[in-house]
């Protein structure tokens, strides 16, 4: 029996008249790869947000370990150990490649702005750190040789990469990839699943919302159907495809 | 109370409503730019400004009859708002937010410094639209100016519930401001939707200036403390939601008319300042906006 | 990065060095003495603006605090210009907090209209608190600046410490970003979510950079009132801080040394306007000063329909252009020699 990691309990979220996320109860085991399928507009961005802190929730209960999520806000929630991407791709593009990632190592150092400004040598050694483990994620990825580009010069496929390699710069226990794979062709989809193959084997726990089912089948452990804010099938990607809800609500007769 | 201090409060209160209509437009000219666009427009006030110093030139050094200089200033402002749009906001390929701000900015100052070499440092007069004689109201006195100002105001607010109501342009206009990418794909323009939103600011605008011009004599500084004033109305009246600038302009109005009877008039322009510091601090959403519409609005 | 910013703050240290020997004249070294108080105020502005995203269209206001705290408590008080200046960076660190409490909970640039509004109330205050501030006619007597008994009593001496001051606050400003700080903030310009599912803590960081650059503002406001011994509410006004804001952006939002040069630039802008008239008087053109307003405006105007990265990086990019163009064309003619 696999344990869990996170837990929704009745989750709800209405946007003034409109329930996006209607009593959701869904339960992510540690260590393995979870996809949250849907329609379009079924709620499971929406679903990231509110574990991710980014909008709170109307009713019912996140909980992380044992830690209530609820009210936390997404720094905080970040220093927990959950790291994220975004649907539309948000990189630093003011910053270099390898800025980006140090920027995901904040949460690994203390220093504030005093010390920053009066005293530098002291944290160069510090500095350094952060540079190399930064360098480490790129390296990971197959950015390296783009360090030094500013990120917004990147391809698509590259700056989904940059994301994710900024969010495992956190060091997360717990990783959110909200569609990884859209924008991409099909040589980057590829590389895409095998790094998420690669992120599993670090013993991080991946949860992805994602468009493309080829994908979806090939990389999931687990598979949650979501429609209307409601879950509506879960189980391994075989009994998925199989069940006749979920072919309903894609086909919608 | 006696009669002689709600006679004061009465007084205190037209001279309030009179300002207090200029705020209202002030305000709802940043409106419109602010929900076609998602941008303070800094040079609002100087819109104001230039309808007002225009309005003084074509009356009293043209000696055109009032309502054809009325016509032409609006028209002439409202050029100057396209000419502002088209030159320097519709160019910019990649806009961010803080660099169209900027950009307002530089065209407020632009404003200014022209006014100031056309009109001078002076203060300028410009004649009553009527006559200047008071009309005693329960012991109050009134302008028949003030009433004008207030006319203006209502048959503005009108034209404005029409246009937003009943047209098809003003219909794409608010169907840009909730959600501009749903309207472009529904084939409406929505460039020519913020051109239109700038026309429509600065022509308020220039009416604003024009009507209270004969009140307060305008002089080319002005332009900055009116235009706070007026965001401070629409901030209170929630950002973008028209009908509550109107009241809270007028609101805002009266509030510094007593203000200035019973504290200090050194202080009366702090007084719009303060609330607006306020509501930014207390309820940033405004009286009549949503918590939660506005933590999700861009600006 | 860090090897050219200790560059950067050699040349400005060699400049400050030679500066006196070349200007030689007692009027010039002042207006570069303005020059420094406008250059530190825009390097906090800058972090703030270019490094944070956020927008401040009060920062005189902060300039104001710092300037009347000095004057009232050296002249009325009698306590020493330090003492003076310390409180002073207290209570602007204490408004900045308080203004920048809004920015906690709302996105965008509300910032903007809160300092706006902020600066135009300090504003009325200066002018009517006559009091305290003296009102219109200001406060005379202020104290000058003592350095370990020396008095800064000449204007070669005032220089070198202003423009001293001006390279350390440029100093730690390059500390600050290049490191983990100075990355967050520019991680809340480049995009909040993101930042904020990384750890940083935007609302906080926002507001710690806003009480920095007011630090910085009310430290040259102090500067400022100690140099020129006597302080009204005119040069406090907002256009003063639209100015500002124009300094940074001109020069170059997104880089302190663009923000450096762009405060430098338009300090000395008016005296190089002043030279241009007499210039143009043998042609019988008349220039006034009035006209300094609409010009500051056109600039600002061109630069961010143009140059949105402002002059410096705009200059840089272009010098680049013309080299790769030259090397191009230099490897072309060569073949062609062939």
């Amino acid at each position: 029996m696999p344990n869990s990691i996170l837990r929704l309990e009745n989750l709800r979220k209405k946007f003034g008249g409109v329930v996006a996320v209607d009593d959701l109860n869904l339960v992510f085991n540690k260590g393995e790869v979870t996809a949250l399928i849907g329609p379009n507009g079924a709620g499971k961005t929406t679903v990231f947000n509110l574990i991710t802190g980014f909008v709170k929730p109307t009713a019912g209960t996140i909980l992380f370990k044992d830690i209530r999520l609820n009210h936390k806000k997404p720094h905080a929630i970040a220093a927990l150990g959950i790291g994220r991407t975004f649907q539309n791709v948000q990189v630093f593009s003011n910053m270099t490649v390898l800025e980006n990632v140090m920027v995901g190592r904040h949460l690994r150092s203390r220093n504030g702005m005093l010390m920053s400004a009066f005293l530098p040598p002291m944290l160069r050694r510090e500095e350094n750190r952060i540079r190399a483990s930064a360098q480490e994620r790129l390296v990971l990825l197959g950015l390296d040789r783009y360090a030094h580009l500013p990120a917004g010069s990147l391809p698509l496929g590259n700056q989904r990469m940059l994301e994710i390699a900024r969010a495992l710069a956190l060091e997360p226990t717990l990783l959110f990839l909200d569609e990884p794979a859209s924008g991409l062709n099909a040589r980057e989809t590829m590389a895409m699943g095998e790094l998420i193959h690669k992120i599993k084997s670090m013993n991080i726990t991946v949860i992805l919302v994602e468009h493309d089912m080829e994908l979806v089948m090939d990389i999931s452990d687990r598979v949650a159907v979501i429609n209307f804010g409601r879950l509506i099938a879960q189980g391994t990607p075989k009994e998925v495809q199989l069940n006749p809800d979920v072919i309903n609500a894609y086909l919608g007769t | 109370m006696t009669s002689s201090s709600f006679s004061d409060i009465l007084q205190f209160f037209f001279m309030g409503l009179q300002r207090g209509c200029i705020y209202a437009l002030a305000a709802m000219g940043f409106n419109m730019i602010y929900n076609a666009t998602g941008i303070i427009n800094f040079a609002q006030g100087e819109f104001v400004v230039l309808g007002g110093l225009m309005m003084v030139t074509l009356t009293m050094a043209v000696k055109l009859p009032i309502p054809l200089a009325f016509l032409s200033t609006t028209v002439f402002v409202t050029l100057v708002g396209i000419a502002m749009e088209r030159f320097t906001i519709n160019p910019v390929k990649h806009p961010t937010v803080l660099r169209l701000i900027i950009i307002t900015i530089a065209v407020s100052i632009i404003i200014k410094g022209l006014a100031m070499c056309f009109w001078g440092k002076n203060s300028h007069f410009m004649r009553h639209f009527s006559s200047t004689e008071t009309l005693d109201f329960y012991g109050a006195t009134i302008l028949p100016q003030t009433l004008w100002i207030i006319g203006i105001l209502l048959l503005i607010v009108a034209g404005y519930i029409y246009f937003f109501n009943y047209t098809m342009t003003g219909k794409c206009m608010r169907a840009c401001a909730i959600n501009r990418d749903a309207a472009r794909l529904a084939g409406i323009n929505d460039r020519k939707m913020v051109m239109l939103s700038f026309a429509l600011s600065a022509g308020i605008g220039a009416i604003a200036g024009i009507i209270i011009t004969p009140i307060i004599q305008m002089d080319y500084a002005r332009g900055a403390l009116l235009g706070i004033k007026g965001f401070g109305a629409a901030v209170l009246g929630g950002l973008g939601n028209s009908m509550g600038a109107i009241i809270a302009g007028v609101f805002i109005g009266i509030l510094e008319a007593l203000a200035a009877g019973y504290i200090s008039s050194h202080y009366m322009d702090a007084i719009a300042l303060i609330i607006l510091m306020l509501v930014l601090f207390v309820r940033p959403s405004g009286i009549f906006g949503s918590s939660e519409a506005m933590r999700l609005k861009e600006f | 990065m860090k090897i050219k910013d200790y560059v950067g703050i050699g040349i400005v240290m060699a400049a400050v060095a030679v500066a006196p020997k070349l200007v030689g004249n007692e009027y010039y070294l002042g207006v570069l003495i303005f020059a420094a108080l406008n250059c530190l105020t825009c390097t906090g502005l800058c972090l703030l603006m270019g490094y944070a995203g956020q927008i401040s269209i009060g920062h005189g206001a902060f300039i104001a605090v710092g300037a009347y705290t000095s004057a009232v408590l050296t002249t009325k008080l009698g306590w020493s210009p330090w003492t003076a200046m310390g409180c002073g960076v207290i209570l602007a660190a204490g408004i900045a907090v308080f203004m920048g409490l809004p920015t906690m909970r709302l996105k965008g640039h509300y910032l903007a209209m809160a300092t706006l509004g902020f600066a135009s109330i300090i504003h009325i205050v200066a002018v009517a608190a006559v009091d305290v501030t003296g009102g219109p006619s200001g406060i005379t007597g202020i104290p000058r600046l003592q350095l370990f008994g020396f008095v800064l009593n000449s204007d070669t001496r005032n220089f070198y410490f202003y423009w001293g001051i001006v390279v350390a606050g440029l100093l730690l400003a390059v500390n600050l970003i290049h490191s983990r700080v100075g990355r967050g903030l520019q991680a809340i310009h480049g995009s909040e979510d993101a930042a904020a599912s990384l750890g940083v803590n935007i609302a906080v960081d926002k507001i710690k950079v806003l009480v920095l650059s007011a630090v910085y503002a009310s430290i040259s406001g102090s500067l400022y009132a100690h140099y020129v011994l006597f302080i009204d509410p005119g040069p406090f006004d907002v256009m003063h801080s639209v100015l500002l804001v124009t300094m940074v952006a001109v020069g170059g939002l997104h880089n302190i040394w663009g923000a450096f040069s762009g405060a430098l630039l338009l300090s000395l802008l008016p005296e190089g306007l002043s030279f241009l008239s007499e210039y143009l008087q043998t042609f019988d053109i008349r220039y006034r000063t009035d006209y300094d307003t609409l010009i500051y405006g056109g600039i600002l105007l061109l630069i961010m329909l143009f140059l949105p990265e402002g002059l410096f990086e705009g200059l840089s990019r272009l010098l680049k252009t013309v080299f790769s163009l030259r090397r191009k064309w230099g490897g072309g003619l060569a073949r062609h020699a062939e």
